[in-house]
């Protein structure tokens, strides 16, 4: 008997599709992978099963029984437990009480009781966790564990896991694996949704491909490479490969010397003692799990918070109190980490945003706007960054993340910066958009533009860093070449641990068995 | 001063401090699952109008404390209607809301005007009254000044220990999330208003009940808008709410106080000092920025629209 089985379920949404006709059957304990684009409808069809969405048509069976999932309480009744991209935890609740919101009334009743179930649970399962700590206190991987332990307390049967590792450094993905292995193991199925191939093939038993809202194959992924699957992702048409040379870099454009900062905002990182150089022709990557500081450090970078004048310095300049205006104005470009909101303005038209941060070069004169200019420049970008958007007057919000990425991207570089600070720039991309936006971004480096790009995707830091760091907890980990630095050196790095040098070894495999018991998050914790 | 002016003063600051106590927990509760709620105003004048009606009507003025607080409810409702399932702007249904409601309260009770009733009578506790002054300033009040400190106690409870108030800042602090785990968001809210508005028709009794037994328009005088910024400085806990009220009764008796005793500055200067001390204080004791913050309901004014 499978564990679940869904027949033809359909979903429309005005002017799209999001399933069409999909078919999923899940056997009890299977690891199961399903895989897709961005706005392939793989987060729809997980939120149907949940009962977050009610399907136009189609069934479902649980356990052998047609049933129809009335809302997210009654799919937790029923065994279904979801951990989503974005956690579903109230930062200012401690972990304890989260798990409590959760869980039926007699279940919860007493808060003592249940702080020693969630200890059990969490050391059954090898995800510590203190159920006295505020949330938001927590880093991300810690909320993650809060989110799943959850799942866990209640008997779950189905565990949907939406893009788990995004947000994981290396050695807590291993630990995540191990726990979800012990889970299949007792019987749990588990629904595995990720962008990244590598990790789907370690870890699934089957997988189903979702794309344009239909199933477009099945596969085993231990059998299939990770180009055959990116192929039935992606289609044909796209390249795949990315080999990207690296590069010296020129003289020193951003230089960061010996900034420290604390914000008045209590959730924010506080900044110590950091020092950094970006020179004209390279990529520096910085790595680290989200929270450690990275947007604090950008807030500082873009102006959008200033500190003392003598600890920024574009070109020598001392730009440290300087508003973000004045910092474009020397050739700064930012593309920071939220598209809708910082990035373009949800509501306003391509062609206005393209305005917003385009305002410096001639689209304006005299305080007035030449429309012409600025319709051109919005085509330009539209043209040349293969932007899928209705037109220049279509409205930001209405793009799918990937192509508004491309806009704004291709809106900060088209205005020649001579630095580019890129927060988490293939964030939530589907494949083609991402190798495109890294390609714009190799293209601008060799044109000797300064860039610096912070994310969470290491693969990709690799890929495009000349030079690569890491950040915990407000503290940059040393500078070095990429090819230096080892993967599991790089993870020590965003745990924290910055006194482990192995820069000149080679991959040190002992290095891989050390990594766990060092408990990254602990350190890691704002 | 002498010894039982100053008694009679403590009694009265916590007469004064009374409708406002009653107001702002209602609006903290409310404001804790997300919902502002700027029409206090009309809520309060409705439940005094309908109240004051009801007791002359009746004879009772039991009665009225019951037409009262179902007036500040009817009014809630239709907030909530507008406010929650229609996801109107919360800030502008609620002026409106205000607006209605001291139009409607002046319409509804304009007969009534200048008519007296024997409000609700104090009732001493039994000994503990006699305790010297004690028993006058905290045992010889009306049964609302008592039912003022159960429900502080209740909501201090609820929101420390209880499932219930867990869920009301579930809600307030990120509904989406509390909606995936299974919390009945529109259900929280809609009870939240709903309390929210029980509590200023209470209020709006108590003034025209108890405090001065008689209606007249805009009697409220602010109130609502006072017990609103009340929240806010007291950074939505109940207990700085208790303090916050009582602090602005205080201040209230004490500028007629000094009126009395010739104290000699313009009285509109004086006629300032609650507010501004009111203000003053709680902005002291809310200037720890990262706690405030804590207790913030995030979410707060934010129209929560359900996935389909």
């Amino acid at each position: 008997m499978n564990q679940i089985e869904l027949n033809n379920i359909t979903k429309r949404y005005p002017g799209c599709i999001a399933n069409q006709a999909v078919e999923l059957t899940v056997a009890p304990g299977e690891i199961h992978a399903l895989l897709g684009e961005n706005g392939a409808g793989k987060s729809t069809l997980m939120k149907i099963i949940y009962g977050v969405v009610k399907p136009d048509e189609g069934t479902m069976r649980w356990q052998g029984q047609e049933i129809v999932v009335k809302g997210p309480a009654h799919a937790r009744e029923l065994g279904i437990g979801m951990v989503f991209q974005h956690f579903s935890l109230f930062e200012t609740l401690t972990v304890a009480e989260n798990i409590a919101l959760s869980l039926p009334k007699e279940e919860a009743k007493s808060l003592e009781l249940l702080k020693q179930r969630i200890i059990e649970v969490s050391e059954h399962y090898g995800m510590k966790l203190d159920p006295n700590r505020y949330v938001h206190t927590l880093s991300i991987g810690e909320q993650q564990r809060v989110e799943i332990v959850r799942c866990l307390l209640q008997d779950v049967k189905l565990l949907i896991l939406d893009e788990p590792t995004s947000v994981l450094t290396p050695q807590e993905v291993e630990t995540l694996f191990k726990t979800l292995h012990l889970l299949s193991d007792e019987g749990c199925s588990i629904l595995f949704i990720s962008h990244k191939l590598d990790e789907v093939r370690a870890l699934c038993d089957h997988a189903t491909i979702l794309k344009a809202g239909q199933v477009s194959g099945h596969c085993i992924p231990k059998e299939t490479t990770t180009e055959e699957l990116a192929r039935l992702m992606v289609g044909d048409d796209t390249p795949l490969t990315e080999d990207y040379k690296k590069a010296e870099g020129a003289e020193t454009y951003l230089s960061i010397v010996d900034l420290s900062h604390q914000s008045d905002d209590p959730f924010a990182c506080t900044l110590k003692n950091i020092s950094l150089e970006v020179k004209s022709g390279e990529i520096l990557g910085i790595a680290g799990v989200a929270g450690n500081g990275q947007e604090e450090l950008l807030n500082l970078i873009s102006g959008e918070d200033t500190s003392a004048k003598e600890t920024v310095f574009f070109a020598e300049k001392a730009v440290g109190n300087l508003t973000p205006e004045k910092r474009r104005v020397l050739g700064l470009g930012f593309v920071p980490e939220e598209r809708l909101g910082r990035g373009a303005v949800p509501d306003m038209s391509l062609q206005d945003n393209g305005l917003l941060t385009g305002y410096q070069g001639d689209l304006t004169k005299n305080g007035l706007i030449n429309t012409s200019k600025v319709k051109a420049f919005a085509q330009k970008i539209i043209e040349k960054f293969n932007v899928k958007a209705a037109g220049i007057h279509a409205q930001a919000k209405s793009l799918s993340g990937g192509n508004l990425q491309k806009y704004i991207i291709g809106r900060e570089i088209l205005q020649n910066p001579k630095l580019l600070v890129c927060s988490h720039p293939t964030w939530g991309v589907d494949i083609g958009a991402a190798i495109l936006i890294r390609h714009e971004l190799i293209k601008l480096r060799d044109q000797g533009c300064a860039v610096l790009v912070v994310s969470e995707d290491i693969d990709e830091l690799y890929s495009i860093s000349d030079r690569i760091c890491a950040i915990c907890d407000g503290e940059l980990s040393p500078l070095a070449p990429t090819h230096d630095v080892s993967i599991n050196q790089l993870g020590l790095w965003m745990a924290g641990d910055f006194q482990n040098h192995e820069i000149t070894a080679d991959v040190n495999p002992s290095s891989a068995s050390q990594a766990p018991a060092q408990d990254p998050t602990q350190e890691g914790a704002l | 001063m002498d010894f039982e002016l100053f008694t009679n003063i403590l009694f009265a600051t916590l007469r004064t401090g009374t409708p406002l106590i009653l107001i702002a927990l209602g609006e903290m509760v409310c404001e804790k699952s997300g919902v502002l709620n700027l029409g206090q105003e009309g809520m309060v004048l409705m439940g005094a109008a309908l109240g004051f009606i009801a007791a002359v009507v009746t004879g009772h003025a039991g009665l009225g404390i019951i037409a009262a607080v179902l007036a500040g409810m009817m009014m809630s409702v239709l907030f909530a209607f507008l406010a929650v399932t229609l996801v109107s702007n919360q800030v502008a249904t609620g002026l409106a809301l205000t607006i209605f409601g001291t139009g409607l309260s002046g319409f509804l009770g304009a007969g009534y005007v200048g008519m007296a009733i024997d409000g609700i009578a104090p009732f001493p506790i039994p000994f503990l009254s006699d305790i010297p002054v004690i028993g006058k300033v905290l045992f010889s009040h009306d049964p609302l000044v008592y039912f003022s400190w159960f429900m502080f106690a209740l909501i201090f409870w609820c929101f420390r220990s209880t499932r219930l108030g867990l869920t009301i800042r579930a809600v307030g602090e990120n509904p989406e999330a509390a909606n995936a785990i299974g919390i009945p968001v529109m259900k929280v809210r809609y009870g939240a208003i709903l309390f929210g508005g029980a509590m200023a028709g209470l209020a709006g009794a108590y003034l025209s009940l108890v405090y001065t037994p008689m209606w007249s328009e805009g009697m409220s005088a602010g109130r609502g808008w006072i017990a609103l910024a009340l929240v806010v400085f007291a950074s939505w806990k109940a207990e700085r709410i208790l303090l916050g009220a009582y602090l602005f009764g205080a201040a209230s008796i004490m500028h007629l106080v000094l009126q009395g005793l010739g104290f000699e500055a313009s009285p509109n200067l004086l006629a300032m000092l609650p507010y501004g001390a009111t203000i003053i204080v709680l902005v002291i004791i809310a200037s720890d920025a990262a706690k405030a913050k804590l207790s913030t309901p995030l979410a707060l004014g934010r129209p929560y629209r359900p996935q389909v």
